[in-house]
């Protein structure tokens, strides 16, 4: 009888264990940092039987799915303003890190060997620098031979957080782009064609001769794509990889800036890449659940201590701790349940 | 016995009236049923205008109607206008009609008229299966075979010789990139191709063949019967299935977006990028935000509707009007 008690016991603990953690949590938004929340996840169920369900629906989609509460958390790679956040009862964290490369067809130039610096790549991208060799071009790079080509430019034709991070460093560097272009996830190009998706920007460069494009670090290293090397802020000219992005990442200053908003192109550092971004979440800051909330957190407090080896194998680049400490202690201010208690509760 | 016969009538009456009603009621029921799926068509119709117009309305109430003669797309301002998307759809589907009719018709009247048996089969089920491959298999063939060669071995002939034209050369002008306007409508040609051929197959082979027989009986050539028998026996159908190509060349997405070069732009050359409403709807729909933007997308799908149905509506007077035609000369 007693046995039998206990059996039914262990049952009834076993079954409510599992109830904790039988609903999934869900994300939905950004596609570029899709592949590495996917990794994530699957460590993560792998070591705590908690799932996570991400769909990569793009910015915009994961912006708007959050405001309407459908899912527990949005992703988007262009930070929300504060004063955005605040009238949508939202905070932000960065989650993760990658960058932006500029790729090109050009005969008999080594990948990497061409050096191109920001304002240069405003004016092609504006169409007025038209030929590759132009003048500004060629003082940049003595050495090289340049053919007398004329650029196709090349970008995206979708909405893109990848369009964002490109835009908003040429806006940084070339006051003529920001005001006759600006930036955003799509903006109205006064050149070239339109690929759909880092595969058709990198489809029509690998097609058109003279042609220049942009598109993710991981997606041009994995496709042997020739990219240019380009000078950052602080007059160097830099290959993007794993450690410029960390150097950019590393140099930008989060703590004085209120809600996350950190665009990381353009940043000082000697070795810092100049076309890198942040990708993020953002969470509601009253929580109607807050054990959903509590398991988000826990997700990404796991991914960020456990998941850096998992983000370089798929070339992004983990946030280093010093910015993880500052998402934590932001998840403990501002995250709160409807008594006002904070959600996350550093010292458990 | 007795019995038996005085019950049969009764039992025979009552059982014709059971009948009876239990036919007026599935009758009924039938009617009801088939009507109100029929009013479902309708409702769903006027539902998806009426949400289409509601989210477009964010668009419409900013631009008005310069929303569709304006040709400016710009997110980062939230300024729209339709004027390039629809200038490209409209320029793509008539080069597929201009392109894919005259060989549909070829596919057609060889199927019918002159291939031996022997093909017949298999060219028809060719063709059919054409119609069955997915679009965006037609979108990356297109990028990666097609704009290539075009771009290779097509485009500066087209240049060399029409290009030279003082009349047309504009249209054939500009860097050879294999993408833009000409690819995608020619893409779209091959997409509309083969519904448009099986329509005219199917009809063509309602000729009654005593028609053509007499016809050829009185000397005539093949192209003297496909033109004064079978094209008026069937000119219904053939116009019917030049609607049908062209109303799925107008809504064509995913092949489009792959090689039309996706830029808000008009100009003269076909060698040049632009955009199509649909391919901008699925290229921007995921990241639009903005209210405007969303709404100005929506409009653009407000838009294409509107086409269709001047496309359908345009086809049904063309049909009548042959069918009164017919009326007038028997």
């Amino acid at each position: 009888m007693i046995t039998i008690n206990r059996l039914l016991a262990a049952i009834a603990t076993l079954t409510i264990a599992a109830g904790a953690h039988a609903v999934d949590i869900t994300g939905a938004g950004a596609t570029f940092p899709y592949p590495i929340y996917a990794k994530w996840a699957e460590g993560y169920k792998a070591k705590t039987g908690q799932g996570m369900n991400y769909q990569s629906i793009g910015s915009g989609g994961g912006i708007a799915q959050i405001k309407a509460k459908t899912v527990d958390f949005g992703a988007s790679d262009m930070p929300l303003k504060p004063e955005e956040l605040r009238s949508a009862g939202l905070m932000q964290f960065p989650a993760i890190v990658g960058g932006v490369v500029p790729i090109m067809n050009l005969d008999g130039i080594a990948a990497g060997a061409l050096k191109l610096t920001g304002p240069v790549l405003a004016d092609i991208y504006l169409g007025k620098i038209r030929k590759w060799n132009d003048k500004a071009i060629a003082d940049l790079n003595a050495g090289l031979k340049l053919p007398d080509v004329p650029i196709a430019v090349v970008r995206r034709s979708d909405g893109s957080g990848t369009t964002f991070v490109w835009t908003d460093y040429l806006s940084k560097v070339s006051s003529e782009w920001k005001t006759k272009v600006g930036s955003s996830t799509a903006v109205s190009w006064p050149e070239g064609v339109g690929g759909k998706g880092n595969e058709g920007v990198a489809a029509y460069v690998q097609r058109i001769k003279g042609s220049i494009g942009y598109v993710e670090y991981a997606y041009a290293k994995r496709n042997n794509m020739t990219y240019a090397s380009v000078q950052n802020r602080d007059g160097q000219f830099v290959l993007a990889d794993d450690a410029t992005f960390q150097a950019a990442a590393a140099n930008a200053d989060w703590k004085n800036a209120p809600g996350f908003y950190q665009i990381l192109t353009d940043q000082p550092g000697r070795n810092a890449w100049p076309i890198t971004s942040a990708s993020f979440i953002l969470m509601h800051v009253r929580q109607d659940k807050p054990p959903n909330a509590l398991e988000v957190l826990k997700f990404f407090d796991w991914s960020f201590r456990n998941g850096q080896k998992l983000a370089t194998d798929l070339d992004y680049v983990p946030l280093p701790e010093s910015v993880t400490k500052l998402i934590a202690d932001a998840w403990t201010k501002e995250i709160k349940d409807a008594a006002g208690k904070p959600v996350w509760n550093p010292s458990p | 016995m007795t019995t038996g016969l005085a019950a049969t009538p009764i039992a025979d009456a009552r059982r014709q009236r059971r009948r009876a009603s239990s036919a007026r009621w599935q009758d009924a029921l039938f009617l009801h049923t088939t009507r109100s799926f029929a009013a479902l068509v309708l409702v769903l119709l006027l539902s998806i205008i009426a949400a289409l117009g509601y989210a477009a309305w964010p668009a419409l109430a900013k631009f008005g109607a310069g929303f569709f003669v304006t040709n400016v797309w710009n997110p980062v301002t939230s300024e729209f206008g339709a004027l390039a998307p629809i200038y490209g759809t409209l320029v793509t589907s008539a080069i597929a009609l201009a392109i894919g009719v005259p060989v549909s018709f070829g596919i057609a009247l060889f199927l019918t008229e002159m291939c031996p048996p022997v093909l017949k089969r298999p060219l028809g089920t060719a063709v059919e299966l054409l119609a069955a491959i997915p679009s965006i298999i037609y979108g990356m063939w297109g990028l990666f075979v097609f704009a290539p060669f075009f771009a290779d071995h097509v485009q500066p002939v087209l240049a060399r010789t029409l290009g030279n034209n003082a009349l047309i050369g504009p249209l054939f002008q500009g860097a050879p990139t294999g993408l833009g306007v000409l690819t995608a409508g020619i893409i779209l040609a091959i997409m509309v191709i083969p519904f448009i051929a099986s329509v005219m197959r199917d009809v063509f082979e309602i000729v009654p063949l005593v028609l053509k027989e007499s016809a050829y009986g009185l000397g005539c050539t093949t192209w003297e019967v496909v033109r004064n028998v079978v094209l008026p026996y069937t000119r219904i159908g053939v116009v019917g299935g030049i609607m049908l190509g062209l109303g799925r060349a107008l809504g064509e997405t995913m092949a489009v977006t792959f090689v039309i070069g996706n830029a808000y732009r008009i100009r003269a050359s076909l060698f040049e990028p632009g955009n199509s409403i649909a391919s901008a709807l699925a290229n921007e729909f995921n990241e639009a935000a903005d209210p405007v933007h969303r709404g100005s997308l929506i409009a653009l799908g407000l838009v294409l509707f509107v086409l269709t149905l001047i496309v359908l509506a345009a086809s049904r007077v063309l049909i009548a009007r042959l069918a009164r035609g017919e009326g007038a000369r028997t």
